[in-house]
C-alpha cells in the first residue's frame, strides 16, 4: 500500500540507523508519547537496533491505559442498564474496572457492541429507536473530531436516544506533568503524529521552550519512528530544543482547522483524572453547554461509583517513564495480559503489555 | 447433487424451521429424508437409519469433535457448512489420520429459512465428498427464535492412522525446518470485512479447504512429517506458539517469508489487527527434517491451496517454548499467543 | 494511540448533508467521512482514523522525505 511500504523499507531504515549510530555520542533518554509508536517500535524491534546508549521510554499516549477507573466503572454500570445498547471501540472491551470488564457485562446479558467509528454508533441509534444507545467516547485529540462529529450529527438529525460517555484527554498537559515531575529523566520527546495532524504544532512550541526539551512530531511507520529518533538525537547532541516536524506529509503547522473548529464547538477544556497519573488540570475535554444533553453521565444516574484500584499496580510510574514495566514487582507474575492488574497491561499498545508480548526472551534471560 | 435445491412437496407447508422440526416426530423425519439426505448426496451414501453408525476401521483410530459458530452464516469463499466439514477433516489430517467418517449435529434457530439450511447442507455434502469422508450419522435440535444465530453445527470425525505415522509435537527437533502451506489471514479477514461493511474484490475469500490431499501427497512421497498444525483460530501465532510450547523447543521464522495477501494486509492495517493472529481454515505448517523442507515445498506447489507454500523458519534449541520473528529490519520480535477475539481497534 | 491509515479517495458524495466518500486501502474499500478534509480531490490520499479522514497527505513532501532518506547514507560516508 502506498505510503506504508516505502516507509517500511529496510534499506532506508539502515541509512537512518547509520546516521543515528554515527551521531549519538552519549546516553539519552527519549520518550515516545504515543502507544501506537510504542507498538511500532516493539513490533519491528527498532529498540534492538539503536545504540545501547539510547533509551526509549514508553509514554502515556494510550487512551485505554489512562481512562480513569471511575469512568470504566461508570461505563460498566451504564452498559448493564436494561434497554441500553453500549457501543465502544474494540480497545476498551477488556479494560478491567473494579469488578470485571465490558466482556463480562456482555456475558451477563448486556447489549455491548464493538464499533469501528462513532458514526457507526449513531447508525445503531437510528436503527434502534426504542433503545438508549451510549457511545464510549474515549481518546486523545486525534479521536475527538470523529466523536464530536457523531454528537453534532445526532443533534442535527434529532437522534435523541444517542449519548456519549466522554473521557477525552489531551497530550500537552500530560507532557507538562511529566516534565514538571522532580524525577523526570526524559531528554527529548517523539510527539504523536496523528494528534498533531489535528491540533498542529503550536502547543508544543511553548513546552519545548519552557522546559528546554526537543520535541519531534513523529509518524508511525518504521522509517517515521527512526527519523523521529534521529532528529531528536541530532537536537540533543547539538544542544537545540526545538519543535521539529518529522511527519510533514500528514502534519501541517496549524493542524486541521476544520477539525479544530468542530472540536471547539462540541467540546470544552476540563480537568481530568488520568489513570496512573492522577488529576491533571485542564487536561481533557467535556461536552459544551449546547451539547450537554448528549452527555451519558448526566443522562444515566448510576449508583455512586466506588473506585477500587489494585495497590500492586504501579502504572503511574510506568506512564511517567520512571519505571520500566519489567521492573515492577507484579510484572509477568501477578500481572499478565491475561490477568491484568492495571490498564497498561491490557491494551496491545500499553507499555506493560507491549513489554510482555515482545520482550519475553530478553526478560527470561535476565531473570 | 446440484447446488440449487428446490423445496420438495413434504416440506412446503413450512418454508422455515419450526420448533416441531426438532421434536423427533414426522417433521424431523421429513427434514432428514427431504432436505439433509438429498443435500448431502453421495457423502451420505453410508448413512444408516440407526442411532449410531457402525464403522469398520483397522488399526489406530483418530477421533475428534468441533463446534462451528460463525456470523454471517455465508461469506465470500464458503459457509458454516464447509467450515464444519473441513475443520473436522483437518483436525483428523493434522493428527496424521486419513479421515473416514463424520457425524453432523445441528442446533437450528426457529425461523431459519429452509432454503438457507439446504444451501448449507449441500455445501457440507460437497465438502465431504471432496474430502472423501462419509456423513454417517447426525442429529437436529431446534431452539426458540432469538436463542441462536440461525445454525450451530457440531461435527465429530474418525480417521484411521497408517502404520508408522507419528506426528506428535515432541518430534520437533532443533535443525528441523518449518513449511507454511499457503497465504495467511484470508478466512478471518473475509468474515470480518463483511461484518464491518468493507468492500473487497475476489482476492479475499475464505480459504476453507480440506488439507488431506496436501498432507497425503507429502506423506506419499515418503517424507517423514515430524509434526503439523492447521492455523485456525488464533492464526499462525497461536499455531506456532502451541507447537513450541508442547515440544519444548524454540521456533524462529522470517517476517518476509510469510505470504500475506495484499487485501489481508490492508484490512489488518485498517482494523489494527495482526495478520499473524487472524484465523485461517485451509492453511497448515508442517515441520520436517532440514533436508526435506525444499521437497515439501515443491510437492505442495503442485496442489490447489499449496501454490504459495514456503519455508518460513526453523526449530532451534535457543529460547525453548518461545516463537521469535526476525523482522524485516533485522530485529527479533517475540510472538505471543493471541488473547482471544480479534476486535477492530482505533489505537 | 490513534491508528491512522492512508487511503486513496475514489469517490465523493453527500449523505444527508455530510461529505462522505469511498476510500481505497490497497485493494479494499470502505466508506469514510470526508467532512473534515473538504478540499480533498478524488485521487488524493487521506489519513483515516475511526472512520473519519483527518488530513490530506502531501505527496510532494512524502517524496522529499524518502529522497532525504536515500541521500542520507551518502552524506554519512566520508
Amino acid at each position: 500500500m502506498k505510503y506504508l511500504e516505502e516507509f517500511g523499507d529496510p534499506t532506508l531504515a539502515g541509512h537512518i540507523l547509520a546516521d543515528i549510530h554515527a551521531t549519538a555520542s552519549q546516553p539519552w533518554t527519549i520518550m515516545e508519547v504515543c502507544g501506537g509508536q510504542t507498538n511500532a517500535i516493539l513490533r519491528n524491534g527498532i529498540d534492538q537496533l539503536l545504540p545501547p546508549t539510547l533509551e526509549l521510554v514508553h509514554g502515556p499516549g494510550c487512551p485505554v491505559c489512562v481512562t480513569p477507573l471511575e469512568l470504566i466503572d461508570r461505563a460498566l454500570a451504564i452498559a448493564a442498564i436494561p434497554g441500553t445498547i453500549f457501543c465502544s471501540f474494540g480497545d476498551m472491551l477488556r479494560v478491567p474496572g473494579s469488578d470485571g470488564d465490558l466482556f463480562a457485562v456482555r456475558a451477563a446479558g448486556a447489549d455491548v457492541r464493538v464499533v469501528y467509528s462513532p458514526l457507526d454508533a449513531l447508525t445503531v441509534a437510528e436503527a434502534n429507536p426504542d433503545a438508549e444507545v451510549v457511545f464510549f467516547a474515549v481518546g486523545f485529540e486525534t479521536t475527538a473530531p470523529a466523536n464530536a462529529l457523531a454528537v453534532r450529527e445526532a443533534q442535527r438529525r434529532g437522534i435523541h436516544n444517542f449519548s456519549v460517555l466522554v473521557s477525552h484527554v489531551l497530550v500537552p498537559p500530560a507532557l507538562r506533568s511529566i516534565l514538571e515531575s522532580p524525577d523526570c529523566r526524559i531528554d527529548g520527546f517523539l510527539a504523536a503524529g496523528h494528534v498533531c495532524t489535528v491540533m498542529g504544532l503550536e502547543e508544543y512550541e511553548s513546552l519545548a521552550h519552557t522546559h528546554g526539551v526537543p520535541i519531534v512530531v513523529t509518524g508511525f511507520e518504521p522509517l517515521d519512528v527512526l527519523e523521529g529518533i534521529r532528529r531528536t538525537v541530532h537536537q540533543l547532541e547539538e544542544g537545540r530544543t526545538e519543535v521539529e516536524n518529522a511527519y510533514a506529509r500528514a502534519v501541517r503547522p496549524e493542524g486541521n482547522l476544520a477539525a479544530r473548529q468542530l472540536v471547539g464547538e462540541v467540546f470544552e477544556v476540563t480537568d481530568r483524572q488520568w489513570r496512573g497519573l492522577g488529576p491533571l488540570p485542564a487536561s481533557g475535554w467535556r461536552l459544551t453547554e449546547s451539547y450537554r444533553s448528549f452527555d451519558a453521565e448526566s443522562r444515566f444516574d448510576v449508583d455512586r461509583i466506588e473506585v477500587d484500584e489494585d495497590p500492586r499496580c504501579r502504572a503511574g510510574q510506568v506512564l511517567l517513564g520512571l519505571l520500566r514495566p519489567n521492573e515492577c514487582e507484579a510484572f509477568g507474575d501477578s500481572c499478565t495480559p491475561r490477568h491484568p492488574l492495571g490498564a497498561p497491561m491490557v491494551s496491545a499498545e500499553g507499555a506493560c503489555a507491549a513489554y510482555h508480548r515482545y520482550r519475553r526472551t530478553e526478560i527470561g534471560a535476565t531473570r | 447433487m446440484s447446488a440449487s435445491w428446490s423445496c420438495p412437496l413434504p416440506l412446503r407447508d413450512h418454508r422455515r424451521i419450526t420448533i416441531g422440526h426438532g421434536g423427533g416426530g414426522l417433521l424431523g423425519a421429513d427434514l432428514i429424508e427431504h432436505l439433509f439426505l438429498p443435500a448431502f448426496g453421495e457423502a451420505a451414501r453410508d448413512a444408516q437409519p440407526l442411532d449410531a453408525a457402525v464403522l469398520d476401521i483397522d488399526g489406530p483410530v483418530a477421533f475428534t469433535t468441533d463446534s462451528y459458530v460463525v456470523t454471517p452464516l455465508e461469506f465470500p469463499g464458503g459457509s458454516i457448512g464447509e467450515l464444519a466439514v473441513n475443520g473436522t477433516v483437518n483436525d483428523l489430517v493434522m493428527a496424521g489420520a486419513r479421515p473416514v467418517a463424520l457425524s453432523t449435529a445441528f442446533v437450528l434457530e426457529e425461523g431459519l429459512e429452509l432454503e438457507t439450511l439446504a444451501r448449507i447442507a449441500t455445501a457440507m455434502g460437497a465438502a465431504a465428498t471432496a474430502a472423501g469422508v462419509g456423513l454417517v450419522t447426525g442429529d437436529t435440535k431446534v431452539v426458540d427464535a432469538g436463542r441462536g444465530d440461525g445454525i450451530y453445527i457440531t461435527t465429530a470425525g474418525v480417521g484411521s492412522i497408517a502404520d508408522g505415522v507419528d506426528v506428535r509435537p515432541a518430534r520437533m527437533t532443533p535443525g528441523d525446518r518449518i513449511v507454511l502451506s499457503g497465504p495467511i489471514g484470508l478466512h478471518g479477514m473475509a468474515v470480518l470485512s463483511v461484518r464491518e461493511g468493507v468492500a473487497f474484490d475476489t482476492t479475499m475469500q475464505s480459504d476453507t479447504a480440506p488439507l488431506h490431499e496436501l498432507v497425503g501427497s507429502v506423506q506419499a512421497a515418503g517424507i517423514d512429517v515430524h509434526t503439523m498444525r492447521d492455523l485456525t483460530r488464533g492464526g499462525m501465532a497461536a499455531g506456532l506458539c502451541e507447537l513450541a510450547a508442547q515440544a519444548g523447543v524454540g521456533v524462529v521464522f522470517n517476517q518476509d517469508s510469510v505470504p500475506i495477501p495484499e487485501a489481508v494486509a490492508a484490512a489488518c492495517n485498517l482494523f489494527g489487527l495482526d495478520p499473524l493472529e487472524v484465523a485461517n481454515e485451509g492453511v497448515f505448517v508442517c515441520v520436517v527434517d532440514g533436508d526435506s523442507a525444499d521437497s515439501v515445498v515443491e510437492i505442495l506447489h503442485g496442489h490447489q491451496g499449496g501454490h504459495h507454500a514456503a519455508v518460513i523458519g526453523e526449530v532451534t534449541d535457543q529460547h525453548p517454548g518461545i516463537v521469535v520473528q526476525r523482522t524485516r529490519l533485522g530485529a527479533n520480535r517475540v510472538i505471543d499467543r493471541p488473547m482471544g477475539e480479534q476486535l477492530p481497534r482505533i489505537c | 494511540m490513534c491508528l491512522g491509515i492512508p487511503g486513496e479517495v475514489l469517490e465523493r458524495y453527500d449523505d444527508r448533508g455530510t461529505a462522505m466518500g469511498r476510500v481505497a486501502f490497497g485493494s479494499i474499500t470502505k466508506e469514510v467521512c470526508l467532512t473534515l478534509v473538504d478540499s480533498v480531490d478524488v485521487g488524493e490520499y487521506v489519513i483515516v482514523h475511526a472512520g473519519v479522514a483527518i488530513t490530506v497527505l502531501d505527496e510532494v513532501t512524502a517524496a522529499e522525505t524518502i529522497d532525504l532518506f536515500e541521500q542520507m547514507i551518502e552524506a554519512d560516508q566520508p
